[in-house]
């Protein structure tokens, strides 16, 4: 929970990649259109550290992959701009787009086990980004490997170059993943879930290895999970998603201390604090992404929410924004509403 | 990995040890046992007594087996009854071996080289024309009995239209062995005419013999593609940009076709069984048309070389294919 | 199930994949059907998406033909297919074989029987051939594979050992190695062949998911309960294995149709042609191939059709019983 110092300038400054208005449609032969994402906006600068929060299903990862060209070929409709350098990144051919993977953009997954090729060694998985995007030849490649292994916080690089992925541990695999996505030095780099599948000390090392990267480079990280232990350890801004679209989003301080949307406080209360009171219940959010409502007249989460009005379940809320902080909400807590109505799961249960 | 081929070899003399003992027990249980398998049902009680004393059939089982299991050590299996009468069985099988092997080579050849790259192209083009078109197709091809094919083939392009020979490894011409694989001694002795007359008359025996395994292969190849397709590490690779060639090879294929060497290796072992159909239909001299003629004329010496030579052979050819596998597979080999 | 090969039929599984992102509220409910009765939700699930499976409905119709012809083949015979009824216009010198004429749609056979009744009549011996077995192999393999697979030890060795030298043996090579034992050949000694042929298989497969059972969670909450060992391995772990068992089952159904058909052409199979039977047929036609290729031609379409029907249902009982394709 360090605060960076020059946290501050990263909000000023110009947009590396901005993301706008991105929609993903899927549509499988015979059934209804599915809007994974829709409408969501969000911007990252260099250096700055922006994090996508929601449950599975929220959309999250799907921005992601729609931003890397990642998307299947079929069954899919992407719409939106997707603004990286005054390019538009879902404007591009695919062959364009290959040549930027890689090179401008680098992306972690969330497995580094089955991400990684069984068969080919780590030395030749982090040489071929190189010699694709570098135009450098393996035996001028290797070098760099073994430095970027180094830099990753590896042990003994020269001997992981030949070994093959089952012979790392989880933590390992983790940081030649990570050593891939930065050999080329991209200027964003995409976390999608990068420590969910790891033990808990190695994700503090990881976490720590990406906030130290990011500094060092002024590399753009956009980190997707659904932790926000994650994001209050490294993010600077915080965009919380639900059914597809961003519902509260501000500056890391702001939004724990004081979350406004009902979704993102229940995210905050469903965690255990180490400050909190001594036998404070920890409360869950009931029901699941199941019972959303569609977002066309009414807001998605009132099925779930501990506080919705009326008009949560006939009128979409519109997203207002105010400087750093935006919210999509009818009834934000603390608000004159949010006293008066009660937290009537009664009737969530009738669903 | 020179323990693991040691002990695999000494598997193997284990099975073939069992096998000899199973193939003795079996020729005790034919109908009317050895005698009347060898001198047929209408033999005389006195030519019958002589048989069972010179063959040692009055003695002990055991000893009988001891003796079975020396003879069959140093190739004697006896002489042939009804294939070649008189030969020695396991002359037999030396004569006819390398036809067999020479028509299994190219009928795999064929299953690999269209198995392969077709089940590559159907499982990338998933759900498409061509890939629901050619895997009704692999499923026919299961379908169809092999000698039936080999029947249809035989009469469309050698009986009717005349464009290969009907039956045969070689026409009647001068011809210099060496290794008795007929293409590759015309080859050697650059006997192009040779060689090319041979080429010929395989062509049919290997399409038929191929179908199977291509099948097989095809599908495995297939839905193994598929699986790759969807693993995370090609996510990765696309992620790093690389190029469809690098994607396609280094991160797709070399990780697809790991199952595709074990089914390899296990489809020769359906060849030598396709071989009795395939090489009795095109009058083929190999160990295949020997096995049929065999079970048709009961002839027990050359049955259980010919037994016993596919169950080795099939087990040296997975031996093989499981040493490949380790090579191809650092999981396997860095263990 | 894992050294079956995967199963072919296109599914969407990449798509699959995105759905489960994007609706990953169905696993949740999911999740709780499937856990108490594993088994029955099993064959639920597998109904449920075979139901909507084009290549299974496919199968299934070439399979219930099939089995509607075998059952009325009196009724739809035409004529009686022992009564050599068009015998007079075979003659013996040139060997003409009479072809079709009005009451004879496909003609007769070199004995002068009708051939469309013979066919019609022949899908019954077919079906006992197929059947019966699959079933002895299936029976078979169910007493060696539980044997091998539920006690382990000194008896998995043994039967092991002995189920891999049978499989040293490619199985057709074993089918006429065990039909060549016969002294008078028949129906049975061609169904015993076979299903000795193929025994070593389901022998295989049992042992392999009952081993991997052994050590599962719920076996070993049932030992831990105190249930004893017979009822662990019936009710337990054999029906948990019986999915492959069953796909194994369709597609030797199939190949056992052609290798009775393997089995008459090398002179191994039933040589009485009263009772007749399309691989017998097939094999008996062979004499006739070049002047009377359709003698050959209609039971080996018969054949195909019928082994073709019931691969399709194979293959797709095997990707719907796949617990990785299962959603």
């Amino acid at each position: 929970m360090t605060t960076r110092a020059y946290a501050a300038d990263t909000r000023s400054g110009q947009a590396l990649l901005s993301v706008r208005d991105l929609s993903v449609v899927f549509q499988r032969h015979g059934e209804q259109p599915f809007a994974a994402v829709d409408g969501v906006s969000f911007e990252v600068r260099p250096g700055q550290t922006v994090g996508l929060v929601g449950e599975s299903g929220s959309g999250k990862s799907v921005t992601s992959l729609a931003i890397m060209g990642l998307l299947p070929a079929r069954g899919n409709r992407v719409t939106g701009v997707a603004d990286f350098d005054g390019t538009d990144l879902l404007k591009l051919s695919s062959g364009d787009m290959r040549d930027r993977r890689g090179k401008d953009l680098g992306m972690i997954f969330q497995d580094p086990l089955s991400s990684l090729n069984p068969v080919v060694p780590i030395g030749v998985q982090v040489t071929e980004v190189l010699e694709r995007h570098k135009g450098m030849s393996r035996k001028a490649a290797m070098p760099k490997a073994r430095e970027m292994l180094d830099k990753v916080g590896i042990p003994d690089p020269d001997r992981r170059l030949k070994d093959y992925p089952h012979q790392l541990s989880g933590g390992m695999r983790q940081r030649a993943l990570i050593a891939m996505a930065l050999a080329c030095e991209p200027r964003v780099l995409i976390a999608d879930e990068p420590t969910t599948a790891l033990d808990v000390t190695i994700q503090a090392q990881i976490l720590q290895l990406l906030g130290d990267l990011v500094r060092d480079s002024g590399t753009a990280l956009i980190m997707i999970t659904h932790d926000l232990g994650v994001v209050a350890g490294l993010c600077d801004e915080v965009n919380v998603m639900y059914g597809g679209r961003i519902v509260e989003r501000g500056l890391r301080h702001d939004l724990f201390a004081a979350p406004r949307h009902p979704y993102t406080h229940g995210l905050l209360g469903s965690i255990p604090r180490l400050d909190g009171q001594r036998g404070e219940p920890l409360i869950p959010i009931p029901g699941s992404v199941a019972d959303n409502l569609p977002w066309d007249h009414a807001c998605a989460f009132a099925p779930r929410c501990f506080q919705p009005i009326d008009v949560c379940r006939s009128q979409t809320p519109g997203f207002v924004e105010d400087g750093a902080s935006a919210l999509r909400c009818h009834n934000p807590v603390g608000s004159p509403h949010g006293h008066t109505a009660q937290p009537d799961h009664a009737e969530v249960n009738d669903q | 990995m020179l323990r693991f081929i040691v002990r695999r070899l000494l598997q193997m003399v284990g099975v073939l040890f069992v096998l000899s003992l199973l193939l003795f027990i079996w020729l005790r249980m034919l109908p009317g046992g050895t005698v009347s398998a060898i001198l047929g049902d209408r033999a005389t009680p006195e030519s019958r007594e002589r048989l069972t004393k010179a063959l040692g059939l009055d003695e002990p089982l055991y000893v009988q087996y001891w003796r079975y299991l020396k003879r069959a050590l140093t190739g004697n299996f006896g002489a042939s009854t009804g294939v070649v009468p008189g030969r020695d069985a396991f002359q037999i099988f030396i004569d006819r071996f390398p036809a067999t092997i020479e028509l299994s080579f190219f009928a795999i050849l064929i299953a690999i080289l269209l198995g392969i790259p077709l089940g590559y192209l159907a499982a990338r083009r998933r759900a498409s024309l061509f890939d629901n078109a050619s895997v009704i197709v692999s499923l026919i091809g299961v379908a169809v009995p092999v000698f039936f094919l080999a029947f249809l083939l035989k009469y469309f392009f050698a009986v009717k239209l005349g464009w290969l020979p009907v039956s045969g490894r070689q026409s009647n011409i001068d011809a210099t062995r060496v290794t008795n694989f007929f293409v590759l001694d015309g080859l050697m002795t650059r006997e192009w005419d040779a060689a090319w007359d041979a080429f010929k008359h395989l062509i049919l025996p290997a399409i038929t013999l191929s179908t199977i395994p291509f099948a097989v292969i095809f599908r495995i190849t297939r839905a193994s593609v598929l699986e790759v397709l969807d693993e995370d590490f090609v996510r990765t690779a696309e992620s790093k940009g690389l190029t469809n060639r690098i994607i396609r090879g280094r991160h797709v294929l070399r990780n697809a076709l790991l199952p595709v060497i074990t089914t390899v290796g296990l489809q020769v072992g359906g060849l030598l069984a396709g071989a009795i159909l395939t090489e009795s239909v095109f009058s083929f001299p190999g160990i295949g048309e020997a096995l049929a003629s065999a079970f048709s004329h009961r002839d027990y010496a050359v049955l259980q070389v010919l037994i016993m030579a596919s169950a080795a052979t099939f087990v040296i050819v997975n031996l093989i294919v499981d040493v490949l596998y380790a090579v191809v597979d650092p999981r396997v080999r860095t263990r | 199930m894992t050294d079956n090969p995967k199963g072919w039929k296109p599914g969407a599984r990449r798509k699959a994949k995105i759905d489960a992102l994007a609706q990953a509220a169905g696993q949740v409910q999911d999740a709780g059907t499937v856990a108490d009765t594993p088994g029955v939700s099993l064959i639920a699930s597998a109904w449920r998406r075979l139901r909507r499976d084009r290549v299974f409905l496919i199968g299934l119709t070439i399979t219930v033909l099939f089995l509607l012809v075998a059952l009325f083949a009196p009724l739809l015979a035409p004529h009686d297919p022992t009564a050599r009824l068009l015998l007079d216009k075979v003659r013996p010198q040139s060997n003409p074989i009479p072809g079709p004429e009005p009451g004879f749609p496909l003609g007769a056979d070199n004995v002068g029987r009708d051939l469309l009744s013979r066919l019609i009549v022949g899908s019954r011996q077919t079906l006992l051939v197929c059947v019966f077995a699959t079933l002895f192999s299936l029976i078979g393999g169910l007493i060696l594979g539980t044997l091998a697979g539920a006690f382990g030890g000194w008896i998995d060795s043994v039967v092991m050992r002995f189920v891999d030298i049978m499989l040293s043996i490619p199985s057709l090579l074993l089918a006429f190695s065990v039909a060549a034992m016969a002294a008078r050949p028949s129906q049975w000694t061609v169904i015993l062949a076979i299903s000795i042929a193929y025994l070593p298989i389901f022998a295989r497969l049992l042992r392999g998911s009952m081993l991997a059972q052994r050590h599962s969670d719920h076996v070993l909450a049932a030992r831990a309960l105190g249930v004893k060992q017979a009822p662990i391995i019936f009710r337990h772990m054999l029906p948990n294995s019986l999915g492959p068992v069953i796909v194994q089952a369709t597609l030797v159904l199939a190949t056992a149709v052609i290798d009775a058909a393997a089995l008459s052409f090398l002179g191994l199979g039933n040589p009485d042609d009263r009772q007749p039977e399309w691989g017998q047929m097939l094999g008996a036609a062979q004499k006739y191939i070049y002047d009377y290729p359709h003698l050959a031609f209609y039971p080996a379409a018969c054949i195909i059709l019928v082994a073709f029907g019931f691969t399709l249902m194979g293959e797709s009982l095997r990707e719907a019983l796949d617990p990785k394709s299962r959603r």
